[in-house]
């Protein structure tokens, strides 16, 4: 693979792997035909996140060597985003920037033609992998919110910093409400501070869904991509469907797109939010994976990824409704300690409650989750 | 008990933010009075707020131009909330762009202050954040507690320098000792001093001036009164003063130090006790 990015898209180039840095750690680059695609999934598999830049992006496109097939590369999101570090000093003084792959180097290697005759050039380490990919379909969606990202921007800038999620829905008169969602914790009675913002349908350019429904999702993640989207003046789409199915935000222009797909929670809590909204039972199967290959990529991966899938997904309180688990494949790097395991991560974003994206199929691609009864195989021992 | 008050005068929101954003640099928790006149925002010292204390004071009719309320009871017609004061600068600071404020005593699954502004925008639209500020009502049995604290008498009254330079002083002695010695005297010389083993520090300002004190009367204008206190309070104190007071006075006795200051129309006495 090589391609030549010139001029201001430097930076846009930069923006997009800061936008899909808020999300996962690890970067997935994989050259199609109709263009680069620079992909990422967060550890507990709630979040997903895609950048398309076509051809027309690059001043050169080539995805892969004649005669070969393409190559595609997985690298440490921290060594990627190094190079991009600072979107105003690219601006400033890159001129070009040239990312290439070839099948005998083991290095990706990505140089930038900066001004006054300097070439920095970066040789990054990378993992062979499978395609990472979710199956998706916006137009699936039956809700479609549509507004330029300044307006959405603005409409999260009450909301501290810190928030972790927010739940957006149709209030009376056709408003777009967003409301801070705090998970009510029977340990910590302090409350914390409610905010609401309230815009009208006529900032919206598209607003496509019936008073009352309402999804909840993770504000960090869906700032990474307002803060992309907002400086280039794009339009965003938010397509959505019940409580627990996915969200799809989506930016478009002609020469990139963008799709950040974000779990939903789904249970509403009876106490919030809007009055219209069905409280869901049972959790509703969540996407699937492209099969198989993932499987693979995760024999590979170091425990601590591994365990903080799991974690993530195991029962919350018992007052959430029964929870689809995944099925253990044995392993011999299994030890019973995951059974034990502390409740979340510091620091993960996305709580227990957010299902997984990815569930069945990347530890047991044969089945997909379904039914309500948890299934937490245990490693061999039964009683008889 | 019911409270609703509205602002819509930007210069009056914007001055009601610079309050509540000192309020929340002094005082992470604070009990804020009601009554048909006034507004204060109190930290007693019967509280564990390490010998600090705080009235702060403004009347409602020069901020609001709608307000109603009713207190617990006729006789006593007042309402004792407890915030974090953080809460309502971090709501206040959403209405930079306000069209109107209003703020209201609600219960939502919890008692709160809502805060309700409506926002202007570029377009026709119009765009409302809501916050809703969790409080406590503080029973009347507590109320005691919050009342105006009575002056001491002081041994030296003082103005103060610019506070500012005050504030960049006190930062860089805090690294070499938190024991700082406020020294006065009533022919206008403040000093800020602090001792260790190593080095002695003194910064001293002349010519403040002194503001008539009743038992001035016999006392050697050269002779200094002096006070102990931590200086990490003081420090803090100082950082909740973004502006430069319109009038700061500084009261010294060996049992504590007050500060009297006004903020334009609004006043702020802050009490920092002696160390044991």
């Amino acid at each position: 693979m090589k391609c030549l990015v010139a001029g201001g898209n430097v930076k846009v180039l930069g923006k997009a792997v800061h936008s899909l840095s808020r999300i996962g750690d690890e970067l997935y680059l994989e050259p199609l035909d109709d263009g680069l695609t620079l992909r990422t999934v967060n550890s507990s598999r709630s979040a997903y996140a895609c950048f398309l830049l076509a051809p027309l992006f690059f001043h050169q496109y080539q995805a892969a060597a004649p005669g070969q097939d393409p190559l595609r590369c997985k690298i440490l999101m921290k060594s990627f985003l190094s190079v991009f570090r600072s979107p105003a000093m690219l601006e400033k003084t890159v001129e070009k920037c040239c990312i290439s792959l070839s099948a005998s180097s083991c290095r990706l290697v990505v140089q930038l033609h900066c001004k006054y005759g300097v070439k920095k050039t970066h040789n990054l380490a990378f993992q062979d992998c499978e395609s990472l990919q979710a199956i998706f379909d916006p137009a699936a969606c039956p809700y479609v919110l549509r507004a330029p990202a300044r307006v959405l921007a603005e409409a999260v800038l009450p909301f501290p910093p810190t928030l972790a999620e927010v739940t957006l829905g149709i209030g009376r008169g056709r408003r777009v409400i967003l409301r801070s969602y705090q998970e009510e914790e029977a340990d910590n009675p302090a409350k914390a501070m409610v905010t609401e913002m309230s815009v009208g349908e006529e900032d919206f350019q598209q607003l496509q869904a019936q008073e009352g429904t309402a999804i909840t999702f993770c504000l960090k993640e869906f700032r990474g991509l307002l803060n992309f989207a907002e400086p280039a003046n794009l339009s965003l789409s938010i397509h959505f469907d019940a409580p627990g199915r996915p969200a799809i935000f989506a930016i478009t222009d002609s020469l990139l797109d963008g799709h950040f797909v974000l779990a939903t929670l789904s249970e509403m809590d009876p106490h919030g939010q809007d009055p219209g909204c069905p409280e869901l039972q049972r959790p509703v199967p969540q996407l699937q994976a492209h099969s198989t290959p993932l499987l693979d990529d995760f024999a590979g991966d170091d425990m601590d990824s591994y365990m903080i899938a799991m974690e993530t997904t195991t029962l919350g309180s018992s007052r959430e409704g029964p929870r689809v688990l995944p099925s253990r494949s044995p392993s011999p790097r299994a030890p019973s300690e995951d059974d034990e395991a502390e409740s979340t991560v510091p620091g993960t974003p996305p709580p227990k409650k957010f299902r997984s994206l990815f569930f069945g199929s990347v530890l047991d691609p044969a089945h997909s989750p379904q039914g309500p009864s948890p299934v937490l195989a245990e490693d061999s021992e039964g009683e008889g | 008990m019911k409270f609703r008050a509205k602002i819509v005068d930007t210069a009056c929101l914007n001055h009601f933010t610079r309050v509540s954003n000192m309020i929340a640099k002094l005082a992470k928790t604070c009990s804020l009075r009601i009554s048909p006149d006034k507004l204060n925002f109190i930290l007693s010292d019967k509280v564990a707020s390490g010998g600090v204390s705080m009235w702060c004071e403004l009347e409602q009719e020069n901020f609001f131009s709608e307000f109603q309320m009713e207190g617990v009871s006729a006789e006593n017609n007042e309402i004792y909330l407890e915030l974090t004061s953080e809460n309502l600068s971090r709501a206040l600071k959403t209405a930079q762009n306000a069209r109107t404020l209003k703020i209201k005593l609600t219960n939502k699954h919890f008692p709160c202050l809502t805060v309700s502004i409506e926002l202007l925008s570029a377009s026709n639209s119009s765009r409302i954040v809501t916050h809703d500020i969790p409080i406590k009502v503080i029973p009347r049995k507590l109320w005691r507690d919050l009342q105006e604290p009575t002056i001491p008498a002081a041994e030296v009254s003082i103005y103060l320098p610019l506070l500012k330079t005050m504030r960049s002083v006190v930062e860089k002695m805090k690294n070499i000792s938190n024991h700082l010695i406020i020294e006065a005297n009533l022919n206008g010389q403040l000093n800020l001093k602090i001792e260790t083993e190593l080095v002695c520090v003194t910064t001293h300002f002349k010519d403040l001036g002194n503001p008539p004190l009743d038992s001035s009367q016999n006392r050697d204008p050269e002779q200094m009164a002096e006070v102990h206190i931590d200086i990490r309070k003081l420090q803090q104190f100082l950082a909740g003063q973004q502006v430069n007071p319109t009038k700061a006075i500084c009261n010294v006795s060996d049992k504590m130090v007050h500060f009297d200051l006004l903020h334009e129309d609004v006043s702020l006495q802050y009490f920092i006790s002696a160390l044991s």
